[in-house]
């Protein structure tokens, strides 16, 4: 579903681009929960902001594709509109606009780019409605303003509710457990697992913990280190990390 | 008084070319279109002549004669004022005309015997289908009047009589002048006075058309009354007047949209709204508008030098000015509050978008003069390509208007760094115990805001208005439904290529 092949990208603009990944391979089957751990600095938010498109990261090599389709010709937003979706570190605030008007022009934008006819706004508040129950979130809270005012842990299941309106085939989550306590990570988790796992979808779990892998229980897990993917095992090897330390585990591999 | 100012300029060269491509993008004015209806004009030029004219065309009465000949004689006496922060090539003013009217003159029961030509233009306008749908006999529709002003004279005026059953008059201000002389007389020219300004001066002498709107004591007007105003033809200066008079107890809504063809001429607008309200009366007047603002090179465009003025002169007294600027080469406009009235209330909601070369200078003024008077601003700006958009206020208390209130919030938005965005605020108060707050900001659509709307499917433009919209909320809520759906189109088109 996603293959990433010898990718290399910088930062920092063309005055002194500074290089991050270098050199990254790793291939997401559909079906496949794929969890990324790293020590701080190795480029996992990197890999997600390129993967998402984001403005100011430099492809100098390699290539990403998905679903047979050349990820990194396409613009952020027909990206989404493909089936990624890019759940982020720190959600960002858009004061005035509601999680639900927001939503639904989004998704009505896919579902245009797609060929698809839009939701009504019957249609669209039946899904939302769905999909916060899901999350345990409060339809009120989908009424207030993107983000605004939010908590840390409001943000990651509203990023949560997000997911499941837009139904993606492929979820980059990056840090999505960071600044949950263990009731919300429950939530979160479980809405992991009910939006993404299906046998036509995938996931990138990007992760320091494993408190969250207990929960979304993956089926392959890669150490990213210095720009590259160094070690892949299946879930043992997060436990290992957790055990000891990315120092260890790298030392061996 | 403070004066904050707010303008970057850095890879300008670079981005020259990139602003351009975009802007020609933008040029391709929706509502860029000319229609064929036949005018007659007055010759080119002002003298007293051609005051006498426009009165002989309107048939007014020999007293609105010599008040226009007044007018005119002051109006040469005056200086054009040069100190708002917008700049234009002198404006001949004897090369315009000043008098442009449908050829054939017809009086409508309905909008459907409207001429097919300037239905046409309002079907592509846009025009709120509640008019048609009224007219269409369909069940619940909400009702709004319309009195459309096309080329300076009132080409049709329906439910009329509806409005009368409820003692509502709702005329254009030529007919008003023929039929409530004494209305009329008592109130033109009072809260705008003749020698206020240069550009009010000029209107007063050459005024074309407009609106006379009278809601009598313990009224409420039964539906929202409605004007579009357009500019037709060419190098016609548009001086439309607008009078409304608000009874004891009585309560209209009145909303004000306007369009105009793609023209390479500068355009001349110089409109006056005089609005009064008494005792325990409330007025609402909402603008959106979204006249050709000139091509994505600064060339042509409308001038709009506009004098709105209220007077809330009744005790517990309400005026609440909305608009969305959007259109217009060159805006200078300051919608007030004259808050003589104890307990009135003053309000001024306001989005100003200016794109390209667009110039705007606009805000309001609260003068307090009523005990326990109040007033709220809040001024949304958004600027864009390399434009200029200046918010210019003044809230003024009077040495005998206690506990009198204001709160006063102006925030800015810029796109792009070519363009600048300005907050003069005045502050006079001669009265210790008023409480008077100024907040302001100013921020820039941030690249985290647009890739985190467009990874989630919205394109770069869509994603710029569902931003830019959010901005302006707090404004937008306070117009009437059927602009608010508007006037959000407005925002995005007034936007489009202004970003990437």
């Amino acid at each position: 579903m996603l293959e990433i092949t010898n990718l290399h990208a910088t930062v920092g603009g063309p005055d002194k681009p500074t290089p991050i990944l270098k050199g990254l391979t790793l291939h997401v089957p559909a079906g496949e929960i794929h969890a990324i751990m790293g020590p701080n600095g190795a480029g996992k938010s990197t890999l997600a902001n390129v993967l998402g498109g984001k403005p100011g990261y430099e492809v100098t090599a390699g290539s990403v594709t998905f679903n047979g389709q050349d990820l990194l010709a396409l613009d952020p937003h027909e990206r989404a509109a493909a089936g990624l979706f890019l759940g982020f570190q720190y959600p960002v605030e858009i004061p005035g606009v509601s999680n639900v008007q927001f939503l639904r022009e989004a998704l009505n934008s896919q579902r245009r780019q797609r060929g698809e006819e839009p939701l009504s706004g019957g249609e669209f508040l039946k899904l939302a409605k769905d999909k916060a129950a899901l999350l345990q979130m409060d339809m009120d809270m989908l009424k207030r303003q993107v983000n605004v005012g939010f908590s840390g842990g409001e943000k990651k299941r509203a990023e949560m509710v997000q997911m499941g309106i837009l139904n993606p085939a492929f979820a980059v989550l990056d840090e999505t457990d960071s600044g949950l306590d263990i009731d919300a990570l429950r939530i979160v988790g479980a809405g992991i697992n009910s939006i993404m796992r299906s046998p036509d979808k995938a996931v990138l779990l990007i992760t320091h913990y494993q408190r969250l892998l207990d929960v979304v229980r993956p089926d392959k897990v890669s150490v990213l280190a210095d720009g590259r993917i160094v070690e892949t095992g299946g879930p043992e090897l997060a436990l290992r990390l957790e055990a000891e330390g990315y120092d260890t585990v790298m030392a061996d591999g | 008084m403070t004066d904050l100012q707010t303008r970057s300029q850095s890879d300008v060269a670079e981005t020259d070319v990139e602003a351009r491509e975009a802007a020609a993008k933008a040029a391709d004015y929706e509502h860029g279109w000319s229609s064929d209806i036949e005018t007659e004009f007055a010759e080119k030029g002002l003298t007293e002549d051609t005051v006498r004219f426009i009165s002989g065309k309107k048939n007014e009465p020999e007293w609105m004669l010599e008040w226009r000949l007044k007018a005119f004689r002051l109006w040469q006496t005056m200086e054009e004022p040069d100190w708002a922060k917008v700049g234009y090539p002198k404006i001949d003013y004897q090369d315009a005309y000043y008098y442009a009217a449908p050829k054939k003159k017809i009086e409508l029961g309905s909008l459907d015997e409207l001429d097919p030509e300037i239905k046409r233009i309002y079907d592509k306008l846009g025009i709120p289908l509640g008019e048609q749908e009224v007219l269409a006999g369909v069940k619940g529709a909400k009702k709004v009047a319309v009195d459309a002003v096309f080329d300076s004279v009132s080409v049709a005026t329906s439910f009329r009589e509806e409005l009368l059953r409820a003692g509502v008059i709702f005329l254009s201000i030529s007919e008003a002048i023929r039929e409530y002389p004494d209305l009329v007389r008592k109130w033109l020219g009072r809260i705008v006075p003749v020698r206020d300004n240069y550009f009010a001066a000029l209107n007063c002498a050459v005024f074309s058309d407009g609106t006379f709107v009278y809601v009598p004591e313990g009224v409420r007007c039964p539906m929202e009354l409605s004007t579009y105003f357009r500019i037709n033809a060419e190098n016609t200066g548009q001086f439309e007047r607008t009078l409304i008079i608000a009874e004891k107890g009585s309560y209209v809504s009145y909303l004000e949209g306007c369009t105009a063809p793609m023209r390479d001429e500068n355009q001349l607008h110089a409109a006056v709204v005089e609005l009064v309200a008494m005792d325990d009366a409330e007025i609402k007047y909402s603008t959106v508008q979204n006249w050709y603002p000139g091509n994505a090179d600064g060339v042509g465009g409308i001038y709009n030098f506009v004098t709105k003025r209220a007077l809330c002169q009744g005790d517990r007294s309400k005026v609440s000015w909305t608009q969305v600027e959007t259109g217009s080469a060159v805006t200078w406009k300051y919608p007030s509050c004259v808050l003589n009235g104890e307990d009135s209330v003053g309000e001024f909601y306001s989005v100003a978008v200016t794109n390209n070369f667009q110039q705007a200078d606009t805000g309001t003024k609260m003068i307090h003069n009523g005990k326990n008077s109040r007033s709220t601003i809040i001024s949304k700006g958004i600027s864009a390509g390399k434009s200029s958009n200046t918010y210019r206020g003044l809230v003024r208390v009077g040495p005998t208007a206690s506990n009198v209130r204001n709160f006063t919030q102006c925030d800015s938005l810029l796109l792009g760094d070519q363009c600048g965005a300005h907050t003069v605020p005045y502050i006079e108060v001669k009265n210790p115990s008023a409480q008077i707050e100024h907040e302001a900001t100013t921020s820039k659509i941030s690249d985290e805001q647009l890739f985190y709307a467009m990874q989630r499917g919205l394109g770069e433009e869509e994603a710029v208005a569902l931003i830019v919209n959010g901005f302006a909320k707090d404004v937008l809520k306070e117009l009437p439904m059927e602009f608010a759906v508007e006037a959000q189109k407005l925002l995005a088109i007034s936007l489009e290529g202004s970003v990437g």
